[in-house]
């Protein structure tokens, strides 16, 4: 199983993932340079946060023409897994692969706190496992299971025009919410302004998956938070199983 | 193109440059300087280049020690060790002048500056600080004020937009600081920005230019017009006409920077680097000569091969421009194939624009001509070096006797000013934790962070109470370097070395000369006792408005290290039922502290004095007991006192826990105060609140004791009130209160007005 972390120019948390993937889940993982032509060769495809292209014109407008973002569209459509962090979530906007824009914050201003993230669905790809912290604690997957998670953008309020909202609510495809800290959704609770409190998003089929919470800045007790981990588990083991899978299948056809 | 000006004493006066100083460059060159020249000149011996006037009093900086690998004034940044072949470089600079003028680019380009200035090291840059002041945000009602108080405030909001600006999109994360609001900062706020990086022994760049024959590559984004004679424009006073100095203001490109940064980081790993110097003040005039003068060598360039942002630009425009995000690099000859493939790869021009020679001279040309031909080594070390005359400045009033204050409406009064509230409308807006590294979030006693390619935990802090520094600049400055010191003890932290930045008055004034004497020798002092080499810094004078000059503010960033990740230590307190021991004597003198600033308006007095004997014993004493795993909480008293201190550690956690406090027995204290003001305020030094499990406060207080540190049980946490008692009277505070008043207020004022 392999993992990549796309490079964008402006990509600066393309370290932070690929010391997760790396250190904590001990994958076999590389940097992709935003020019190369396939990522056809990794099961797991990371777009990590940080201003591509300075986030000039629009986050992720010019990202999406990068050379690589063709592969990593062609894979996505044969169900490998995406996942895109922060300015990878609105780069996959951009792109199309996920539905809906992500604006300039209500406030106007950047912001970066730890805020509370109720997840919304716990059967998919990427929230469906349990992690156990350093403390020995156990956290499990649940319907709303409060994560405590990093944010820090200045253009993370989620748009969508309402036919998409009532779609992605209709097939479960919102996995986080902004919550304040007893799971309630409510408009003191939202850093941003996003429809709906949303904080992430998966494509119908349920491979892709947009956030702007940054879940690798919370995987270690040292940082204040280890609750990045579930979701990083959840793809880690999701995308071992489909490797295993997928390897027999391969023997058989040769 | 029009020719070049003739030389007149008008347009030599104009460049900043004395009737002597001309003298001095007709000596060493042998003839009249051209129009280049004379503009090559200005900017090289202009204070921020050459500190001519500031030299011998830096000399008096302890600058060497055991973990020293750089000292401060050799190469861009100090690099200090910190083991297993892991060091780093840090450094503060200042970004005042263009931030009094253009506040969003101004403090953007200071950000970028500093950072250049720390990957020019071979460093990969991992944090930022930064110590902010501007003049009073608060007080808009009065209508003669409300002008001023609106300016103040674009001022801050434009500075801290453009910090976040530019350290956002870098992806180095700001993760702490100090920000002051004070009258005398009025039209001059003061904008001093540290960068830190991580990088092993073995990789340090030298920004010299050696080899004899090896190509000189310009990369990095065009020369355009701005920032033309910036750091001329830094020496000089400001004044209303200030404004016009608008085009010496740079225009920054966070985006260009990061790829800069990438590229020129792959390239210092590929070896085929001889030497290395950012573009920063002066340009592609600094980065030439500097470079040929500590080689030893000579640099010849061709400005036609220089890649410019508009066409017709004169050898003076490019010369002196101050265009961002520039380097220069001396290449291995035959390894040019390796700089052309990294800077193709990231997008960013490059050029081969000159050759190292053996003739000690910077030679500028323009195709066949030649425009500029001076010593390099007399360029940049030769400036002449002024030994101002210094006059002691008459001491301020004392404090005489003052109004009585309810301390139940003074404490939530010092803790809404803006210069002691909670700064999170400010670091909400920095992303403070990108490189997943930070293991304190701003707000508490000194920043920690995990370098994770080192393993390592640095801690590092801005300290310099002004106030102090106004009353009495050598004690305020020695006072700057022990808070930093005792800042990064209550986090757990052995501090290792310190940067500093000097910022003050125009110093043919004598006083504020006195000023900047009296500081230098202050700090001098401290970082000694401390152990605590200078790595570095910058000189910022002529910190001046139509109003008069700043108060003295000697800016001290140190960085340390904690052993372990158990030691990391927090201000606020952690579980109910804790006792609250207090460190240090319970003080006295309301000298110069922010009670009498807050709550009368006044700046009078003699601030408190430092012992060093004790403080160093404090510090010692606080990091034993935290290695003992015994210290729930650390958190020192400064602005405000030890009310003030209470009050942050019951309200700066994640959620907020009281503290009843009995002051009582101090009454049989002869030296303690009878005052409740002096009592609650008092900002005397040497003085930290811990919180330890109850059941080891007896064994924390006698390890204090034994270590013959002044040791008191003050109380115990829990409830919803800060509650102190003392002799008969008690003042009970709720926390809800306090903390409203403490985290909303800045918010409050910006946002609501």
């Amino acid at each position: 199983m392999k993992a990549a972390v796309i490079r964008f120019p402006g990509s600066n948390c393309d370290q932070d993932c690929y010391h997760v993937l790396k250190e904590t889940y001990a994958l076999d993982v590389e940097y992709v340079w935003h020019k190369e032509a396939s990522v056809e060769q990794f099961d797991l495809i990371v777009l990590p946060g940080g201003f591509s292209y300075g986030d000039y014109l629009r986050c992720g407008a010019i990202a999406r023409y990068s050379p690589v973002m063709r592969s990593v569209a062609t894979e996505a459509e044969r169900g490998k897994l995406v996942l895109g962090i922060c300015n990878g979530f609105q780069i996959l906007c951009e792109a199309r692969l996920l539905p809906g824009a992500l604006i300039r914050n209500n406030s106007l201003h950047f912001v970066c706190e730890h805020i509370h993230a109720r997840l919304e669905n716990m059967e998919t790809p990427y929230t469906h496992t349990e992690v156990t912290k350093a403390d020995g604690k156990l956290l499990t997957a649940r319907t709303g299971l409060l994560l405590k998670l990093p944010i820090a953008h200045g253009e993370g309020n989620y748009r969508a025009d309402d036919e998409t909202l009532r779609d992605l609510n209709r097939n479960n495809q919102i996995i986080l919410r902004y919550s304040d800290e007893r799971g309630a959704i409510s408009g003191e609770a939202n850093p941003n302004g996003s429809a709906e409190n949303i904080a992430g998003i998966t494509n119908r089929a349920g491979n892709i998956f947009g956030l702007m919470p940054h879940p690798e800045r919370a995987c270690d007790p040292l940082l204040g938070s280890e609750d990045g981990k579930l979701i990083f588990q959840s793809v880690v083991e999701t995308a071992m199983k489909k490797t295993k899978t997928a390897a027999p299948t391969t023997k058989r056809v040769t | 193109m029009n020719p070049d000006p003739a030389i007149t004493p008008e347009l030599v006066e104009k460049h900043g440059i004395t009737p002597d100083e001309f003298q001095r460059i007709r000596g060493i060159l042998g003839r009249d300087p051209n129009f280049t020249e004379l503009g090559i000149f200005s900017v090289m011996w202009s204070e921020h280049c050459s500190y001519k006037n500031s030299k011998p009093e830096l000399r008096k900086f302890p600058t060497t020690g055991p973990g020293v690998l750089v000292k401060a004034g050799e190469e861009n940044a100090g690099v200090i060790d910190i083991g297993d072949g892991w060091a780093i470089a840090f450094k503060m600079e200042s970004h005042n002048h263009p931030s009094a003028i253009e506040p969003f680019q101004g403090a953007a380009t200071g950000v970028g500056g500093i950072i250049r200035d720390i990957f020019t090291m071979g460093a990969r840059p991992v944090f930022s600080l930064n110590s902010l002041r501007f003049g009073p945000i608060t007080g808009n009602g009065d209508s003669a004020r409300a002008a001023a108080v609106a300016h103040n405030r674009r001022l801050f909001a434009g500075v801290v937009a453009g910090i976040a600006h530019y350290g956002n999109c870098i992806g180095i994360p700001t993760i702490g600081g100090e920000i002051y609001f004070d009258e005398s900062y009025e039209g001059n706020p003061l904008v001093n920005v540290f960068c830190l990086g991580v990088l092993r022994h073995d990789e340090i760049a030298r920004g010299g230019a050696v080899g004899i024959g090896n190509p000189v590559f310009y990369v990095g984004a065009e020369t355009g017009r701005d920032g033309l004679a910036g750091a001329a424009f830094a020496s000089r006073d400001l004044t209303e006409e200030s404004k016009q100095d608008r085009p010496a203001v740079q225009v920054g490109d966070p985006f260009r920077e990061k790829l800069l940064l990438e590229a020129c980081l792959e390239l210092l790993a590929s070896g085929a680097v001889a030497g290395i110097q950012d573009m920063g003040a002066a340009g592609l005039t600094c980065s030439t000569c500097e470079t040929a003068s500590r080689a030893g060598t000579g640099v010849e360039i061709d400005l036609d091969l220089v890649p410019k942002r508009e066409p017709g630009m004169t050898p003076y425009e490019i010369m002196l421009s101050e265009s961002q995000e520039r380097m220069l690099i001396i290449v291995t000859k035959g390894r040019e194939q390796i700089v052309r493939d990294i800077f193709k790869k990231w997008d960013l021009p490059y050029a081969e624009v000159g050759v190292v020679k053996d003739d000690g001279m910077m030679r500028v040309r323009k195709g066949p001509d030649t425009v500029a031909e001076i010593p390099a080594h007399k360029l940049a070390e030769d400036a002449p070096i002024y030994n101002r005359e210094a006059t002691e400045r008459s001491a301020l009033p004392e404090i005489g006797t003052l109004p009585q204050v309810d301390p139940l409406e003074a404490l939530p009064a010092l803790l809404a000013h803006p210069s002691i509230a909670s700064k999170n409308w400010v670091y909400r807006q920095y992303d403070h934790m990108v490189r997943a590294g930070t293991c304190v979030l701003p707000g508490s006693d000194a920043a920690v962070f995990l370098v994770r390619e080192a393993n390592k935990i640095l801690a590092a802090t801005s300290d310099c109470n002004a106030l102090y520094c106004a009353t009495n600049p050598r004690e305020g400055a020695k006072i700057a370097v022990a808070e930093a010191a005792r800042n990064l003890a209550c986090s757990g932290a052995r501090p290792l070395a310190v940067t500093d930045n000097l910022n003050f008055g125009n110093p043919y004034k004598p006083e504020n000369f006195w000023q900047l004497r009296e500081c230098v020798e202050g700090l001098a002092e401290a970082c000694r006792e401390f152990g605590t080499p200078v790595t570095g810094g910058n000189v910022s004078l002529y910190n001046q408005s139509p109003a008069g000059a700043i108060d003295p503010t000697p800016t001290v960033g140190m960085v340390g290290i904690i052993d372990s990740p158990a030691h990391i230590t927090t201000q606020a307190f952690k579980h109910a039922g804790d006792a609250i021991l207090l460190l240090g004597d319970i003080g006295t003198g309301l000298g110069a502290s922010h009670y009498i600033k807050v709550l009368h308006g006044k700046k009078i007095g003699q601030p408190p004095t430092l012992d060093f004997a004790k403080e160093k014993a404090l510090h010692e004493a606080v990091r034993s007991l935290i290695r003992m795993g015994l210290v729930r909480s650390a958190h020192d008293c400064s602005e405000g006192g030890l009310a003030v201190a209470l009050a942050e550690c019951c309200i700066s956690g994640e959620t907020q826990i009281g503290a009843e406090i009995d002051l009582t027995p101090f009454d049989q204290n002869p030296d303690a105060p009878r005052d409740p003001a002096d009592l609650l305020f008092n900002e005397a030094q040497g003085r930290i609140i811990i919180s330890v499990r109850r059941e080891n406060a007896s064994a924390a207080l006698a390890l204090a004791s034994w270590q013959n540190i002044p040791a008191y049980r003050l109380g115990f946490t829990g409830g919803d009130y800060l509650r102190i008692k003392s002799s008969g009277r008690e003042w009970p505070w709720p926390l809800p209160g306090l903390r409203t008043a403490w985290w909303n207020s800045i918010a409050r004022t910006m946002e609501d007005g």
